[in-house]
């Protein structure tokens, strides 16, 4: 089935991630095509459907397999966490959703952060994680996306963020909404120091996010059929009451209205960066001593 | 009593019949000085009564007053002489957001703002002060010409939020906004932001990022609307004055949480009960800050501003 096809089959809107979450049994249901999927062949295709090219949800520490080079990466800002600085509560208090969230997901935050090197090329990574509190923007996502950028400046390195998340974090209020001009003005820097910013875009990338960091790459990179927008679906159907075009905030749909580089299947996702990287990087220490062997030979 | 506040209106009665009362007495020639006397008392505890403790909601409720001064008004009472410029040289022109130049006192400055409109034919035409991609694109577009010639500049923040269509998705409403954090974060010239109304999220933070951000004392700032907020996480919209006080969204609450600057004092129930009043302190607040952070090289600002914004947020390091 091609692309367009599964785009059509899909059910539209965020679904509660606990459904996503990867299962010990043999076999599992394609939430694209509603196929049913040897569990062994999903991981070998990267938890995407070979049927119908479903990309299923993954956690942080999955992309970081895919991206980085087996054994090179190390984690940085692990100690950051979120206290509860507005004390707010709703149906839950936000502190027993954050223990809750630790608990179930194994990490403090919702973005994994480190560096690591992506066919040879030392680079910072920040990874967003749908499974913690859906991937949501707070204080500590801000100070570490911030924190990570300012060494990719000291080392002079590139920068990559893979964003999977809703927004900003409403339990932490108006600071959730200041790590957006955090996030964008470190970026600047980075931008100013002539570093490069690759930004990846999973399903889904929403609200404060995409209106932050993950649209200020330099080359936006995008997993096909992710959901990727401002406002949801839902707000904008309910603000305007009109049906949605077909396709409407999918990756595809970006890239034809021009704010999407490249839309790359997972299985390509990592060749893809390391095509940037090897083009717009000079420090990647293999590439320095092909040029050095390169001018040598050359007799310069 | 259309377009008042319930919660204003005994007050407003009371008002009301004092005026009556004193030019019944002019006509009359009587003298009525000692019952007039005792209902300004009257109206002195009630003002204390009604304002002395207003709830994050009836706060919100006064940053959206149909009366409260807009942008424009701002403008017009600061005596600024306005040329406005229109368009983002990319789609159209977004009128739910003005920019242009003028002078302030003998300064010259530019000013970008939200804009809001007062009947239902200016705010179709205004977009309620709900920007799409290109009210953004035009704001970013002034400020670079006015940093182009060293120009401060200063954004008045009045909205609900970046409008949620299918055409401002199109054409990135997401990228304007990220990109204009981005690009003020560095711009070599004093920003000042004023929130005088509602800060509505990215929608108001898209024009929101400077040197100091001042809030109107009855205005609020908050990362979703109270109403959103509420059918989100209460799963009712009608509980978005519970949501207004979880997410603690008034100039005090952002003052305590150190993101914003100043609290610029409104005339007692607001703005709208006497504009030139919050004109005046408005005026005064702008120009106070501007002299000092004219006294910096641009250099210097870029790198204050840097820090102000990295200092924002609450953690814990283990």
């Amino acid at each position: 089935m091609d692309q367009v096809s599964w785009l059509k089959r899909r059910k539209r809107g965020i679904k509660d991630s606990k459904k996503r979450e990867m299962p010990d049994g043999l076999w599992r249901k394609c939430e694209g095509c509603g196929e049913i999927v040897y569990h062994k062949e999903l991981e070998r295709n990267l938890w995407t459907c070979n049927k119908c090219g479903y990309h299923f949800r993954l956690q942080a520490n999955q992309y970081r397999d895919i991206l980085v080079d087996p054994g090179s990466f190390v984690e940085l800002l692990s100690g950051i966490e979120s206290t509860d600085p507005l004390e707010f509560v709703d149906s839950k208090k936000y502190s027993d959703r954050l223990t809750a969230a630790k608990k179930k997901t194994g990490h403090n935050s919702a973005v994994l952060t480190g560096s690591g090197r992506l066919g040879g090329h030392l680079a910072m990574l920040a990874l967003l994680d749908f499974g913690f509190l859906g991937g949501s923007m707070g204080s500590v996502m801000g100070e570490k996306i911030a924190r990570l950028t300012r060494m990719a400046i000291e080392e002079r390195v590139p920068l990559i963020t893979l964003s999977s998340t809703g927004g900003a974090r409403m339990q932490e209020g108006i600071l959730s909404l200041m790590q957006m001009a955090k996030t964008s003005a470190m970026l600047a820097r980075l931008h100013d120091e002539g570093l490069l910013h690759v930004a990846i875009q999973a399903h889904p990338t929403t609200g404060g996010v995409t209106a932050s960091f993950a649209s200020l790459g330099d080359v936006i990179i995008a997993e096909p059929g992710a959901l990727i927008g401002f406002a949801g679906p839902r707000v904008i159907q309910q603000t305007i009451r009109e049906d949605l075009p077909e396709g409407f905030q999918r990756s595809e749909f970006l890239m034809e209205h021009g704010m999407i580089d490249i839309v790359v299947h997972r299985k390509e996702l990592k060749d893809v960066v390391v095509k940037v990287l090897d083009f717009f990087t000079n420090d990647g220490p293999d590439r320095a001593e092909d040029t050095l062997g390169q001018a040598r030979k050359q007799g310069l | 009593m259309a377009g008042w506040l319930e919660f204003e209106k005994p007050l407003l009665e009371l008002e009301q019949r004092i005026d009556e009362l004193r030019s019944f007495a002019d006509d009359q020639n009587l003298d009525v000085a000692k019952e007039l006397a005792r209902l300004e008392s009257k109206a002195e505890d009630l003002r204390k009564q009604i304002y002395g403790k207003l709830t994050r909601w009836q706060v919100t409720q006064i940053a959206r007053h149909p009366r409260r001064p807009y942008t424009l008004d701002y403008v017009r009472m600061l005596g600024i002489d306005f040329t406005e410029l229109h368009g983002d040289r990319r789609f159209r022109d977004d009128e739910a957001i003005v920019a242009g130049f003028g002078h302030l006192n003998s300064r010259k400055v530019v000013i970008v703002g939200h804009q809001k409109g007062r009947d239902t034919k200016q705010n179709i035409q205004r977009n309620f002060g709900m920007a799409h991609p290109e009210g953004y694109r035009k704001a970013l577009r002034v400020m670079k010409l006015g940093a182009k010639f060293g120009r401060p500049i200063i954004t008045f923040v009045d909205t609900p939020g970046a409008w949620p269509g299918i055409g401002a998705e199109e054409r990135g409403q997401a990228e304007a906004i990220a990109v204009n954090l981005f690009e003020m974060s560095h711009l070599p010239v004093p920003i000042v932001i004023v929130v005088i109304g509602e800060g509505g999220s990215g929608g108001a933070l898209g024009i929101g990022v400077g040197d100091r951000v001042l809030m109107l004392e009855y205005s609020i700032y908050s990362v979703i609307s109270p109403e959103g907020c509420a059918s989100i996480l209460f799963r009712d919209a009608a509980r978005a004055s519970q949501a207004a006080d979880a997410m603690k969204i008034t100039a005090k609450d952002l003052s305590e949480l150190g993101v914003i600057d100043e609290t610029v004092p409104e005339p007692p129930g607001g703005a709208h009960r006497d504009p030139e009043a919050a004109g005046r302190a408005v005026g005064e607040a702008i120009e106070r800050h501007l002299s000092e952070l004219e006294q910096m090289g641009s250099v210097e600002l870029v790198r204050k501003r840097l820090a102000k914004f990295m200092a924002m947020g609450e953690f814990k390091e283990v």
